[in-house]
């Protein structure tokens, strides 16, 4: 009993970075599905964020300050990306993959050229060292801040989608593009908004990586592959489903770690979600669209 | 279809069995055959000139560049080092350097392509155990040398090969020996990234501690470059072990000593004994998360020898003060310097001549002398562990004796019995019957 | 009023189809002196012009083309873009690395290759096929055939698109990858099988025999393009493009889709283990770290940057990014980051046919405005 609990509870910390990862994706891949493969670089570039406001705040509020600086940084990025490249393609969602691989590939270079190769130091706050006794598991202080955060971000999101009028706008969208056209909607606007918001989210979670692992240039390389998984397997389009998918996948993970070794716990989630997948394509929940795609 | 397609195809199978029979006609020897195996190429190494020239191989570009671009720098120093020294047998050594790119199938294309091509009368460099047996059969085929710096699994003496870093009873043993004298362990953890150098080293730590009387408490290995250690670090906490015996490599450290920290660890308690972090990696990985834990290596920066002042201060005023110098780029260091003295010896830069007088040859390394062994071509290294400190270096804290290299652990009676010292048995013989053939 | 608001799923490359009949397919006389001219250039110049060292990278760049091949039918002609490539490629090079080790060890007179003999393990169960040279081939064919019909029919059949498709393959291979690593003691981890002697019997380091490996190689691109050009031309390659433009129609008109999709996926998955099957006695070595996510990637960037719908932009693609990769990475390492990155996208957001279409292209914006329209009407 203790061990199903406190692999529970291991297994809600590692869901959580996962779904940081991959809640930004939940917006450009499965609100307007764009396959962006730079997102992983933008989780980068949020990392290094946090590098840099240490380097100026000193570890400690640099923290406070890297979250919403990461946002901004990571959005002006993706909204850069879209306009200069994304919106030219968002009928050739395969070709946007391949060009937005390459622009990962730029970025990593260039993030090699001004911090080089190895990875740098992002120092733990003190006011975030030690952890707690959650049933019977030492949890890390870090680790409940992320799923702190990941809660917030959620609830905001969700929010946003559902009770403001920007939220209106990015479903109408979704649903039917034309109609919302007709409607007087500036799908353009929408399209951007929902990208600075999307690439914004990345870069917050680039921030919380920096608190549990290595600060490098391919660090994104790591996330990408999981952060799409759990957005497929969660359903497009669904905030909801991207939840659950994460937890449960974070969960699987712990469970069978703590059986096995970790290599075989990736080995047999990625075929359980592939085979999952084969099941019912279209993920835990599907978005009913009004439009013939 | 057309009857004009339905022409042109016959035309085309006709021709494919024609180019069929003509390539089956066209085949050499079998393999097993002498002349077909061991037939290596002459060597083309061109003497004629004021210049001799070398290979350097090191990966500038992908994953493994952290590490490899200081074992280029530093193998670049030792090179403009010996040619103001006036080079080696009256020759300036002339570099060709190439990327591996952090792929074994690059490592092995791109040591052809000196060997071959360029004509090199030595190569180095590589790191991963990966790369290095990637290379071993282009440098046994054309009859090449490569001097490998990285501590590594063991298991293995090739005779195109000169290691120069620790095999596992210069580093592996050593670090066991102390933590059982000095920090008196009954107990161990082993944690290890999912890669053959970690598998071996846990393999020997299990032989070890049998004997020893110590209880293994767990062993995990994880994914390169895995950044989730929640399940495992709650293991190691749980499972009170006395020490932990960390094989992780590269990033994956960050993430296991942020788990490891947050979770009230410390090296009082628990320490932890690493055996691929050194200095160049505390920087990435932080020395605060580190302060107070265990290494073991034969050389740190921070050694008192006359040696060594020089070696770092040359290095630092060739690349920046707050440069550091590690074990592998000694050992890389002290490669090249190997191969020019072994050269001087033989008076030539034939392989065949080095090898012969490879044995005994020495050299005053900042770690102390070293010395090849003939047999294994490896070197006599000294064991040391140290203790990382508060600025990022290490401190060495106990220093074993001058030990020679034993790749296959043939002088340990605990690894005796074992499956795998028959394969080393096997492995040497073969090894011998190689050298006898020539 | 933007482009991206209004243009229906058709990109540039529908437009250009509309320009003329089955597009990127050239004529029998086009194609049969363009697959000679190969031919010749691999089979004959190559070997007579090249050193012994450009010959075996000239090997291992003929196997990313056969790669391309596939590619280029399942993604250019299909519309599917298998990002997974590398699971096919890294089947067919373990089974022939495989029976390679097993003739090595039976040449020292041992019965297992020697890793396993460092960790104590015998002979695993999924060794054993690989001792017969027959057994060895066929399994190369099929294993990647049954495994790209399983994994293709359920999802086309379920009408799986594109981008979701590409994510599951990736995923299959980030999978892949990380169950070799860890089989480091059957399957030698992440140093991979290497140091082979024997080729069926034939000494691996023969001059002779190297040169018979390579034009065994070029010989099966050759056949592999024929094959190509044969699909494209036939009934069922036209039944794919249009099963590539417009899937519904093509269901309604009586045909499944799904099946049309599944045999050229598993063409293009035969192809891509047949060239990893090559690369093997060609490079040497295979290892985990040449199958990956990103070596998967990197086979399709040669096929997008060559023109992915046409019968010879997916292999002179192939061989001129593996060219200029060994070439520039290596006097380069910074800058062929940024240029295969730049280049990547300059390709597909202003080139979507890869450079084969230029001509095309330049002949399409002649024809004025009418086709655009129709295309975005």
């Amino acid at each position: 009993m203790d061990v199903v609990l406190s692999q529970l509870v291991a297994g809600i910390s590692v869901g959580s970075i996962l779904l940081l990862a991959a809640i930004g994706l939940a917006l450009t891949f499965g609100q307007m599905g764009v396959i962006n493969m730079a997102h992983g670089e933008f989780i980068m570039i949020g990392a290094y964020v946090a590098f840099v406001m240490q380097g100026l705040f000193g570890s400690g509020i640099s923290l406070i300050v890297a979250i919403p600086a990461a946002f901004l940084i990571g959005g002006i990025f993706g909204v850069l990306l879209e306009q200069i490249l994304i919106r030219h393609m968002y009928h050739r969602p395969l070709d946007t993959l391949l060009a937005t691989f390459g622009v990962g590939l730029i970025l990593q270079q260039v993030a090699r050229d001004i911090f080089g190769a190895p990875a740098v130091e992002v120092a733990n706050p003190a006011w975030l060292s030690g952890s707690v006794q959650i049933l019977g598991t030492n949890v890390p202080w870090t680790r409940i801040f992320i799923l702190a955060l990941v809660i917030l971000v959620v609830a905001g999101l969700s929010a946003l989608m559902a009770y403001t009028s920007l939220g209106r706008r990015i479903r109408a969208t979704v649903l039917n593009r034309k109609l919302a056209e007709t409607s007087g909607i500036s799908t353009r606007w929408t399209d951007r908004t929902t990208f600075f918001i999307g690439s914004g989210l990345a870069g917050v979670a680039g921030v919380t990586v920096t608190l549990i692992g290595a600060t490098s240039p391919t660090i994104g390389t790591s996330y990408i592959v999981d952060a799409f998984l759990v957005v497929v397997a969660g359903g497009i389009g669904k905030i909801k489903g991207a939840v659950i998918a994460a937890f449960s996948l974070g969960i699987l993970q712990a469970f069978i770690e703590y059986s096995t070794t970790a290599s075989i716990a990736k080995f047999i989630v990625l075929i359980v979600v592939v085979a999952f997948l084969q099941i019912r394509p279209q993920g835990l929940f599907s978005v009913r669209t009004r439009s013939l795609a | 279809m057309s009857e004009k397609t339905r022409h042109s195809r016959l035309k085309a199978y006709a021709a494919l069995g024609a180019a069929g029979t003509l390539l089956l006609s066209a085949c050499g020897a079998r393999a097993g055959d002498d002349d077909g195996n061991g037939a290596a190429a002459e060597s083309c190494v061109d003497t004629d000139g004021d210049t001799i020239k070398i290979g350097f191989i090191n990966s500038l570009s992908g994953t493994m560049a952290i590490s490899e671009t200081t074992v280029n720098d530093v193998l670049h120093m030792a090179a403009d080092q010996i040619n103001e020294d006036g080079g080696v047998l009256g020759y300036e050594l002339e570099i060709v350097e190439e990327d591996g790119q952090s792929e074994p199938a690059t490592f092995s294309e791109r040591s052809d392509y000196l060997l071959t091509q360029e004509c090199v009368a030595a190569v180095f460099g590589g790191w991963t155990s990966a790369s290095r047996q990637a290379m071993l059969p282009v440098f046994e085929g054309n009859n090449g040398l490569l001097f490998y710096p990285t501590q590594y699994e063991g298991l293995e003496a090739s005779d195109n090969v000169f290691y120069s870093g620790a095999t596992t009873n210069q580093q592996i043993i050593p670090a066991l020996d102390y933590l059982l004298e000095e920090e008196e362990i009954e107990s161990l953890y082993l944690v290890g990234s999912d890669y053959v150098f970690p598998r071996t080293a846990n393999m020997i730590i299990r032989q070890w501690s049998e004997e020893h009387g110590v209880e293994i408490l767990g062993e995990d290995y994880t994914p390169l470059g895995s950044t989730d250690f929640t399940t495992i670090a709650n293991q190691v906490a749980s499972s009170e072990a006395d020490a932990v015996f960390n094989t992780l490599n590269g990033d994956s450290n960050v993430a296991f000593f942020n788990q490891y920290n947050s979770l009230g660890l410390d090296a009082d308690e628990m320490p932890v004994m690493s055996v691929s972090i050194a200095e160049e990696e505390v920087d990435g990985i932080g020395a605060s998360n580190l302060e107070g834990q265990l290494t073991s290596w034969n050389y740190y920066q921070t050694l008192d020898t006359p040696e060594n002042e020089e070696f770092v201060e040359a290095f630092q005023e060739a690349y920046g003060e707050d440069r550091v110098t590690s074990d592998v780029m000694q050992s890389s260091y002290n490669s090249l310097f190997l191969w020019a003295a072994m050269a001087e010896e033989a008076g030539s830069f034939d392989v065949d001549e080095i090898r012969d007088v490879a044995d005994g040859t020495s050299f005053d390394a900042p770690e102390g002398t070293v010395t090849v062994d003939g047999e294994t071509q490896h070197v006599t290294k000294t064991p040391r562990i140290g203790v990382i400190n508060s600025e990022g270096l290490i401190d060495a804290v106990w220093e074993g004796e001058l030990t020679e290299p034993d790749p296959f652990l043939d002088t340990y009676e605990w690894a005796d019995d074992d499956e795998a010292a028959e394969f080393a048995e096997e492995a040497e013989e073969d090894a011998d019957d190689d050298a006898e053939d020539e | 009023m933007t482009i991206a608001a209004t243009a229906p799923k058709r990109g540039k490359l529908a437009a250009i189809s509309a320009a003329g009949s089955s597009p990127g397919v050239p004529r029998p006389r086009t194609a049969y002196i363009g697959i000679g001219l190969i031919a010749l250039g691999l089979m004959v110049l190559a070997p007579a012009l090249l050193t012994p060292f450009e010959l075996r990278q000239m090997g291992r760049f003929i196997c990313y083309a056969m790669v391309a091949v596939g590619i280029g039918l399942a993604w250019g002609r299909g519309g599917m873009l298998t990002l997974g490539q590398g699971v096919f490629f890294g089947i067919g090079a373990y089974c022939m690395a495989m029976h390679m080790a097993l003739e090595d060890a039976a040449l020292r007179g041992e019965e297992a290759p020697q890793f396993m003999g460092t960790f104590g393990v015998d002979l695993p169960w999924f060794w054993e096929p690989f001792h017969s040279p027959l057994m060895t081939i066929l399994l190369i064919l099929l294993l990647p055939a049954l495994l790209a019909f399983a994994l293709g029919f359920s999802v086309f059949k379920r009408r799986v698109k594109g981008a979701y498709f590409a994510i599951l393959n990736q995923a299959m291979v980030f999978a892949f990858v990380t169950l070799l690593v860890g089989q480091q003691a059957t399957l030698n981890g992440s140093n991979g099988l290497s140091g082979f002697q024997s080729f069926f019997g034939f000494a691996i380091n023969d001059p002779a025999n190297r040169q018979m490996i390579y034009m065994i190689a070029a010989g099966l691109l050759i056949v592999m393009m024929l094959v190509a050009y044969w699909l494209m031309r036939s009934r069922f390659g036209e039944l794919l493009v249009a099963t590539r433009d417009a899937e519904e129609r093509v269901r309604f008109l009586g045909y499944d889709p799904a099946i049309i999709k599944t045999i050229t996926f598993v063409v293009a998955a035969v192809m891509a283990s047949v060239a990893g099957a090559m690369f093997v006695p060609l490079v040497g070595i295979i290892s985990p770290a040449e199958l990956g996510v990103v070596p998967s990637i990197a086979f399709v960037i040669g096929v997008a940057i060559g023109g992915r719908a046409t019968l010879f932009g997916p292999v002179l693609g192939a061989i001129a990014v593996a060219w200029a990769e060994s070439t520039l990475a290596e006097n380069f390492p910074s800058g062929w980051s940024y240029f295969q990155g730049l280049l990547l996208i300059l390709v597909i957001a202003l080139l979507p046919g890869g450079i084969a279409s230029v001509g095309r292209y330049f002949r399409w914006k002649r024809a004025g405005s009418r086709f655009r329209k129709e295309a975005e009407a």
